[in-house]
């Protein structure tokens, strides 16, 4: 009776165990819960290229993260990338005026958008487009400017 | 000749036992539904499968994540990307490591004690006895072993990488100094639930399956000798070994092809 008691005992810690580490590797391992972190206000702004930017890319503002990318579309009467974020409500004192730009964590990291603050009296609210943008820099097409420049400067010699 | 002939029969004789595992697993599984009345059986299956096999699991996931951390902060670190060290235990863990070293554990661990011992009760006429009271063999022995090492297994693996991902962050953190909310921020931004833990669950869930079904066939279609029992033993840890490998490939390229 003792042993059979045990045997239950050491197969519910067991079950327990194995169900704790699923637990683990959910919560803490993967981004499962990152959809309730994305809660805050939108935000959009528009690009003309935004490079390798994703879903769920981070949003930041002097390398510090304060918001994530929720969606991106593609607007087909100006032709602009459209870039939907939700910024944590904690940072919302962002002036009007504020300017996207999209960076590249190191030389070859993952793609963020920065924010840049300006200096105007009226805060970015829910819904709010930023007008002043700037592009991902590709390196493609700087490397193709740059072999363009040097061969335009080889046939005016 | 007498080759071609050899040949034949060697043939012959691989599709009678291929079609014999087939018959056997699909009366494990009619077997199946009579175990909700028996949960005792269950349970002490569950013991012997995985609560025993729990030691070997748990100290090898926490080396083989320690191992992994180490090794790969050497590769990291040369690039400036020792912060991404998270990222790669965490995903080399869940999705290849956890479900593959925890089957092959298993199947060495698990597999060959399942086989070892069906095989002694076929070659000692214990089944067989069963089977004069009109006790269903498959039903009393076979199918709660079955169960126990599909239940056992991804709880088995879960552990493994669970374990896994705290033994990099030993090595990497404790040891190396790699920043600790980078290591976690990290893996957290780049490990999916649904791709990675899922599909990771979903394998380990096979190779349960796998090599648990190939350590009780093994066991019940052993020759009854201690002869017979030795080489079905060593048959199901080969055997059940390569298929977790190979499975291994195939789940991959299903389940990561089209990413």
């Amino acid at each position: 009776m003792q042993n059979t008691r045990l045997v239950e005992i050491s197969v519910g810690i067991f079950v327990a165990a194995g169900i704790a580490a699923f637990f683990m590797l959910g919560l803490k391992v993967s981004n499962f819960n990152a959809f309730s972190d994305v809660d805050g206000y939108e935000v959009r702004a528009q690009f003309e290229n935004i490079g390798g930017l994703k879903v769920l890319s981070s949003v930041s503002v002097g390398g510090v993260k304060i918001g994530r990318v929720t969606s991106i579309a593609f607007d087909q009467e100006d032709y602009e990338a459209v870039v939907t974020m939700a910024i944590d409500p904690q940072y919302n004192r962002l002036p009007m005026d504020t300017s996207a730009s999209i960076f590249t964590s190191g030389l070859l990291g993952e793609q963020y958008v920065g924010f840049e603050p300006g200096g105007e009296e009226a805060f970015l609210q829910e819904g709010d487009t930023i007008f002043l943008t700037q592009s991902a820099i590709v390196l493609e097409q700087v490397i193709g400017q740059f072999m363009f420049s040097k061969a335009s400067e080889g046939a005016g010699e | 000749m007498a080759i071609f002939q050899q040949l034949g029969s060697r043939t012959l004789a691989f599709f009678q036992r291929l079609g014999r595992a087939n018959i056997f697993l699909w009366a494990v599984l009619c077997g199946m539904p009579g175990l909700i009345f028996r949960l005792r059986l269950l349970i002490q299956q569950v013991f012997s499968v995985g609560v025993l096999s729990l030691v070997i699991i748990v100290v090898a996931g926490l080396f083989v994540g320690m191992v992994l951390g180490l090794q790969g902060y050497y590769t990291l670190v040369d690039f400036g990307a020792e912060d991404s060290l998270g990222v790669m235990v965490a995903l080399s863990l869940v999705r290849e490591l956890g479900p593959v070293v925890a089957g092959l554990l298993f199947a060495g661990r698990a597999g060959s004690a399942l086989t070892a011992e069906i095989g002694l009760m076929k070659a000692t006429e214990q089944l067989s006895g069963m089977e004069m009271m009109a006790v269903d063999p498959i039903k009393r022995i076979i199918a709660p072993r079955f169960l126990a090492g599909v239940l056992s297994m991804p709880l088995l693996a879960a552990i493994f990488s669970a374990l896994g991902v705290m033994g990099g962050y030993l090595a990497g953190v404790g040891l190396l100094g790699v920043d600790e909310g980078a290591f976690w921020s990290q893996m957290r931004s780049s490990v999916d639930f649904n791709d990675d833990i899922m599909s990771g669950i979903i394998k380990s869930i096979v190779f349960g399956a796998v090599v648990t079904w190939i350590a009780v066939f093994e066991g019940y279609d052993a020759v009854p000798t201690s002869e017979g029992v030795s080489r079905a033993t060593t048959r199901t840890v080969v055997h059940a070994s390569l298929a977790v490998l190979g499975l291994d490939f195939l789940l991959t390229a299903l389940m990561f092809g089209e990413v």
